[in-house]
């Protein structure tokens, strides 16, 4: 082990891993799974979602057990529980006079409750570590066939209506009055996020996915005054942090989830601290200029 | 200068109201509000807060559905109205995330969304309409800061650029001269009186009563329902203001009113 360390050049560190089979499917599914959430995350963060990513991504939990158990894709599982419990939050807070945070709160974690029952009941090969901490290194060829399907059709669908949302999140009244369906936007900004929960699970799992949902949108907010911007500053640093994550996880025997969340968190209080114009340590020529 | 619009009738109406009633979960919050605007006419919605102007606003917008009643807007249903581009909506300051990642011109292009394909790429017409409606309210020399960087009443001249921009012919503006620097109450009201003129029809919730008097032709005083409703030359009296901003709305079916509602908002 000390002669591979000796021997370890920054070509090598980088150029080793890509010979083993299982590292290039687990970098290659880390960094495009990097993109999808981080995509996301700006509209997560700009619409003060960050609960309900939270909520929506322990909601999947009973959802992967039971798919897993039936023999379905866990994508699928993920998505039916991701999708109604949101539909669930949103039934318990018309029906009653509890306030929302509470719901989502409520409802997530009784969810999330379910699955680990699950996991504990249905005896099968299922792995509990696996699902709440995700594991790309062990990540199976049909995991990353739904993965590249999910993440496609979440890039498209995002592509195709960045702007409607973007409207929909800075003003969705207008939104509203120049004839567009806020109801669909609402329930497609859910429905992607489920989606993106599902397959940001693969690398980081249920408990962390969260901050792929988060981190890398509210990183890129420091960064920028420009909503497209925006939006490829944090896919940058997602897949970025995503790919680094997985190679110091190989290096130094990590959990990869915890890993690529840390990279992630480290941008972030790099661009928190040192960001042009909304960093602690801000350059005052800048904002004196403007 | 602005295209023309469908109908220039003097006698068309843009709005109509017929006995509208909203409630929310049983409390009455309007009921019986009737009101028809002309083309080319600028009309003052008055009232406390807590009265039911923001109601009927939202009744006319589309954003909540009368419990009774029929609203038409060019004289079609509203959500109908909306899909052609005839209303526009300026928003108060408040109801704005300002730290949003966006430029003055991205927030008039909002404006202009609804006229283009599913991919919102702006064509050379939307951006040529982004920029008139900017010079128009005096903006264009900002048009690349991000918006929360404009002053308040700066901000005001962006949202009423995107109205513009829409080319709507019906203008709905939610307390337009709160919070805003003298110069931009000279250049909206000017702009108010130039829309008069090319037939829009601007329908303005406000509770200073001066600007009702500078340029409203019309007026509507609400306390629930509508009090009065005609010529601000006619309507506007001192017995009438009195009767909306004092004491108890003169119907029962809203319970008392008291000036909870004023101290809270």
């Amino acid at each position: 082990m000390s002669e591979l360390l000796i021997s370890i050049t920054p070509n090598n560190w980088l150029l080793d891993p890509l010979t083993h089979d299982f590292m290039r499917r687990a970098l290659m599914v880390s960094a495009l799974v990097g993109s999808v959430c981080g995509l996301l995350s700006c509209y997560m963060t700009l619409k003060g979602w960050a609960l309900m990513g939270d909520a929506v991504s322990h909601a999947v939990m009973p959802g992967v057990v039971v798919a897993y158990a039936l023999g379905l894709p866990f994508s699928l599982g993920a998505f039916v529980f991701g999708v109604g419990s949101v539909a669930l939050i949103g039934f318990v807070k018309q029906k009653s006079r509890i306030k929302e945070d509470t719901v989502i709160g409520l409802v997530f974690t009784g969810f999330f409750a379910l699955g680990i029952v699950l996991v504990s009941k249905i005896k099968s090969n299922i792995d509990l570590m696996q699902i709440l901490f995700g594991s790309p290194l062990g990540i199976s060829r049909s995991d990353v066939n739904q993965t590249l399907i999910i993440s496609f059709i979440v890039i498209l669908i995002l592509l195709i209506f960045r702007k409607d949302l973007m409207l929909y999140c800075f003003d969705a009244k207008h939104a509203r009055s120049i004839g567009i369906n806020t109801g669909i936007l609402h329930y497609l900004l859910l429905t992607l996020l489920s989606l993106s929960a599902v397959v940001g699970l693969q690398t980081v799992g249920i408990i962390l996915v969260v901050a792929m949902l988060i981190t890398p949108g509210a990183t890129a907010y420091l960064l920028t005054d420009r909503f497209d911007r925006m939006t490829i500053l944090a896919v940058i640093s997602s897949s970025f942090s995503s790919v680094l994550g997985v190679y110091i996880s190989y290096w130094s025997d990590i959990e990869t989830g915890g890993s690529i969340v840390l990279v992630q968190t480290l941008i972030f209080l790099i661009a928190f601290l040192f960001a042009p114009r909304y960093g602690i340590f801000k350059n005052q020529s800048l904002i004196n200029n403007d | 200068m602005n295209p023309i619009f469908k109908s220039h009738e003097k006698d068309f109406m843009r709005i109509e109201a017929e006995q509208v009633c909203v409630d929310y979960n049983g409390t009455v919050a309007l009921y019986d509000a009737s009101l028809n605007l002309k083309a080319g006419s600028i009309c003052g919605l008055v009232g406390m807060n807590g009265a039911g102007k923001s109601t009927f606003f939202k009744a006319l917008m589309g954003f909540i559905r009368p419990s009774r009643g029929k609203i038409r807007i060019n004289g079609i249903k509203v959500n109908q109205a909306q899909k052609e581009q005839t209303v526009a909506y300026v928003p108060q300051n408040e109801g704005i995330d300002y730290s949003f990642p966006v430029s003055v011109w991205d927030v008039v292009m909002m404006g202009r969304y609804g006229s283009m394909n599913i991919f919102r790429i702006p064509r050379e017409s939307d951006k040529r309409a982004v920029l008139h409606a900017l010079e128009r309210v005096d903006l264009l020399d900002l048009r690349e800061r991000p918006i929360g960087s404009l002053s308040g009443g700066q901000r005001k001249r962006a949202f009423l650029a995107r109205a513009i921009a829409q080319r709507a012919s019906v203008l709905l503006l939610d307390e337009p001269f709160s919070g805003v620097d003298v110069p931009t109450e000279k250049l909206m009201a000017e702009l108010f009186l130039q829309f008069r003129q090319e037939g829009h029809t601007i329908l303005i919730s406000t509770h200073d009563l001066n600007h009702v008097r500078d340029f409203c032709d019309f007026v509507v005083l609400i306390n629930k329902t509508v009090l009065a409703y005609g010529k601000t030359s006619e309507v506007f009296t001192s017995e009438n203001i009195q009767k909306t901003f004092g004491g108890t709305p003169p119907n029962p079916l809203s319970g008392p009113q008291s000036n909870k509602d004023f101290v809270n908002e």
